[in-house]
């Protein structure tokens, strides 16, 4: 009795310790099968010998059987392939230079096209697709996917310039909300701050927390994002740039000091969140079509929180008496305090209300934009002085002007140059202004130099 | 003790890193712009970039070495026209917006691959591999293939590197460098001749020492190897000698005057333009040679000549002190091996399980970079003169 259970356990255990390794191996001998099927199409170029130009028709994911592959070599004649279950093709490639791959439209399936590139220098003759410059020893792919016949993404050149106009004022009025606050630090104090647009970053960063991490409502979450901003410009103001004004420092070197504080709060944000992008919400935001413009609902409130702030903080600028103090002060420090107005509350107060305004700046970029990393400041930088050097230094209403021109340009100029130069285009356009109004638009036409 | 000779090692690898020297060499440029003239070029990076497109490019369309060198020279001087005509007529502050500005249009220009005929010179974001355009200049090495270790004798030949003598030869590093600074402040009674023998036997001494206690193995001719060392370092050497000159010439104090008071130069009958276009001009050929010499043992790579190497520029001038021969030197001597100091010490003591382990890998060099901001902010508030400067001549404003 004893015995049979035992060369039962036997069995058993010998049973199970078969299924364990086969359990274990059939992964790697499925691997194995599978890369040898692979190896059938493919292709690994040799260095000084062959190069490969292969790819996938179709995607990945969704592959395309059955459809002719040509290539056409610099002679100019072809060799054609049909693609497998996997969608795989595989030229190997013995002659330097430059090739062309396209598909028998014959075989594609039913109502379906061979997209075109995106980058037009890409486009080839007769749909196909450019492979240029072939070297030796080296892997090409291109992209060869479909799209429903009569597909027509080349909206009209109007709807493409109404889109973009909206997506323009869009980012205006964003950098308006930022730049605002940097024109009137700019005039009250003569500080030029490099460390203006981390605080945009800070916005961000600060929603991110609170919003993503710590799960607030996004409405009391930006309201936090405002307050908390606004407090770190009023401590920045109490510990740092007032004993500095005490003290007297020269604004050349108070602009250096913004250059270490705005490295200091970069590397900072890189060490607390890392370097990759996080978002504020989640989820992906709904879109609606207002005729031929697609936006975002995120988009739409931001833009009308932005216009109404906006609009609170001109009328505070022009009705109130601490909004005219501050004017005054922006226009002459020295006969605003001789005038009884205390210089030192106004300019708190200046730092206070700008620091809000680019928190604000900020949670609202970062939800248009699909998130914030720690250079998303970084690159509005420039944008915010050229848009306040184009309003005219120091001039709020300036800044306002200057922001929604700087933001049309750098969403409009991709319609007639390359897209990867839109920021560019906006910092030319500063220059040229520059040398034939210097001081901006908005601003006092006065001696500058 | 294991631990901080890796850390001293690396200090001193860095010390002699031509990238360091050539970085030297763009903050002796920049030096000119603001420490001298007063003008606030925040553009630095593109003088350095440009230099480096001229050069590279060139080579990579088969044109002859000092033919590559001298476009360098020539974009860059085209550039500072550009730049100077609109802005230089204006108050201070424009010329900071607009040289940063046209620095960050020159990389987005280079990284951009909207353009092909561009983007077959640049190689858009990619850049430009070293190898493509290092060749003509390492075949110009004198040296025999190998590598050399400076010094041969070292600590490890002396009592089989003991910690004693490792510590008395620091110690008498520290005791020589006070005394030169001691010599330098005139707290010591010698003057004349045997003052400059002084300084220059204590500094030799230190140097000599300093390879002694952390002994530095290169390759000769490779990158990043003794040749470029060697040649980075001389042509740090020749910019030294040329400021020199030129700031002690007429010419100089011209500088300084523009610097000091606008409009008493002009009244003098000065032409305040041509000379602050002359100073943007010389700063931004040192630019572009720093640039040339910092890409040769790297790549053109526009991402890695942005804004940040004009700020770490404005550091190292500002620690080693503005309008001082010797500031941009010492500075960015200091600048990138303390910066390798703060890596190494979060590296070995923040972030390992024998120490403390508050940070990981990547948080230490963001750590020290943190340190870098807070450190230009103090040194900008508490000693804006620098190490070597003097207070007297930071007095200028925008």
């Amino acid at each position: 009795m004893s015995r049979t259970s035992v060369l039962e356990r036997g069995v058993v255990a010998r049973a199970a310790a078969f299924l364990v390794l086969s359990l274990l191996v059939a992964p790697l001998l499925l691997l194995l099968s599978s890369r040898s099927v692979e190896a059938a199409t493919l292709c690994l170029p040799k260095k000084d010998e062959t190069a490969c130009i292969a790819g996938t028709m179709g995607s990945r994911a969704e592959p395309i059987e059955g459809v002719d592959v040509t290539l056409t070599k610099p002679d100019g004649s072809t060799e054609t392939q049909t693609t497998e279950k996997d969608g795989k093709f595989a030229f190997t490639i013995t002659e330097p230079g430059n090739y062309l791959v396209g598909v028998d439209e014959e075989t594609l399936p039913k109502g379906s096209e061979l997209r075109p590139p995106a980058n037009a220098a890409l486009r080839g003759p007769e749909g196909t697709i450019k492979v240029d410059n072939v070297q030796l020893g080296q892997n090409y792919g291109p992209v060869l996917t479909v799209r429903p016949k009569g597909f027509d993404d080349s909206t009209s050149k109007w709807d493409e310039f109404i889109q973009s106009s909206v997506n323009g004022i869009r980012l205006g009025l964003l950098l308006a909300l930022a730049s605002v606050g940097l024109s009137l630090i700019y005039g009250t104090t003569g500080i030029s701050n490099f460390a203006h647009a981390e605080q945009v970053t800070l916005g961000g960063m600060v929603g991110y927390g609170l919003v993503n991490v710590a799960g607030l409502p996004l409405v009391v979450g930006g309201i936090l994002v405002v307050i908390i901003c606004g407090f770190t410009g009023w401590f920045q103001d109490r510990i740092l740039w007032q004993p500095l004004r005490r003290r007297g420092l020269g604004l050349t070197q108070l602009m250096i000091v913004t250059i270490g504080l705005s490295l200091a709060m970069q590397y900072a944000f890189q060490y607390t969140v890392g370097a990759r992008t996080v978002r504020v919400v989640v989820e992906t935001p709904e879109t609606r079509d207002f005729g031929s413009i697609r936006i975002t609902d995120q988009s739409l409130w931001a833009m009308g929180i932005a216009a109404v702030v906006l609009a609170l903080v001109g009328l505070a600028l022009l009705r109130t008496r601490i909004g005219r103090a501050t004017r005054a002060v922006a226009d002459n420090p020295a006969l605003a305090q001789a005038s009884g107005i205390d210089t030192d509350k106004v300019i708190r107060l200046v730092w206070t209300v700008a620091m809000g305004l680019s928190g604000l700046s900020g949670i609202l970029y970062a939800l248009i934009v699909n998130g914030v990393k720690w250079d998303t400041g970084l690159q509005i930088l420039l944008l915010l002085f050229a848009a306040v050097t184009l309003g005219g230094l120091g001039t709020a209403f300036g800044a306002l002007v200057g922001s929604l021109i700087i933001g049309l340009v750098v969403e409009l100029s991709p319609m007639v140059i390359p897209g990867d130069f839109k920021y560019a285009a906006a910092l030319l356009i500063l220059i040229l202004l520059l040398l034939v109004r210097p001081q901006g638009l908005l601003g006092r036409p006065q001696r500058v130099g | 003790m294991d631990d901080i000779q890796g850390i001293l090692n690396a200090m001193m690898r860095t010390a002699v890193d031509p990238q360091t020297a050539a970085v030297a060499i763009a903050v002796i440029g920049l030096n000119i712009h603001f420490g001298y003239t007063g003008l606030i070029n925040i553009g630095q990076s593109a003088f350095m970039l440009l230099g480096a497109y001229g050069f590279a490019i060139s080579i990579t369309q088969g044109w002859p070495l000092p033919v590559a060198i001298l476009v360098g020279l020539a974009v860059a001087f085209v550039f500072a026209l550009v730049l100077g005509v609109p802005t230089l007529k204006l108050r201070g502050d424009y010329l900071a917006i607009v040289t940063i500005s046209a620095a960050e249009i020159i990389r987005y220009v280079g990284r951009s691959g909207g353009y092909e005929s561009l983007s077959n010179l640049t190689n858009a974001a990619q850049g430009i591999a070293g190898s493509q355009y290092r060749t003509p200049f390492t075949d110009l090495s004198p040296f025999p293939t190998g590598t050399t270790q400076l010094l041969p004798f070292n600590y490890l030949d002396v009592a089989g590197g003991s910690t004693v003598v490792r510590l008395l030869g620091w110690l008498v590093v520290v005791a020589a460098i006070w005394t030169a600074v001691r010599i330098g402040r005139r707290k010591v009674g010698l003057e004349g001749s045997t003052r400059t023998l002084a300084m220059v036997g204590l500094t030799a001494l230190v140097v000599v020492l300093l390879f002694f206690l952390a002994p530095v193995s290169q390759r000769n001719t490779g990158v990043n190897g003794w040749w470029f060392t060697v040649v980075a370092w001389i042509l740090v050497g020749i910019s030294l000698i040329i400021v020199l000159g030129l700031t002690r010439s007429p010419w100089g104090r011209a500088l300084k005057g523009v610097r000091e008071d606008e409009d008493a130069m002009r009244s003098l009958g000065k032409n305040v333009f041509a000379i602050k276009m002359q100073a943007l001009i010389i700063g931004g050929l040192f630019g572009a040679i720093g640039g040339m010499m910092y890409v040769l043992p790297a790549a053109v790579q526009p991402d890695a000549l942005g804004r940040s190497i004009t700020f770490f520029a404005y550091t190292a001038l500002l620690l080693g002190g503005a309008a001082t021969i010797w500031g941009p030197v010492l500075g960015s001597l200091i600048f990138f091996v303390g910066r390798v100091f703060l890596i190494g010490v979060a590296n070995t003591y923040l972030s390992s399980d024998d120490y403390l382990n508050i940070m990981n890998g990547q948080q230490t060099s963001q750590f020290a970079f943190i340190i870098v901001g807070v450190a230009l902010m103090l040194l900008v508030i508490f000693r804006p003169q620098g190490i070597l400067g003097d207070k007297r001549e930071l007095r200028f404003n925008v």
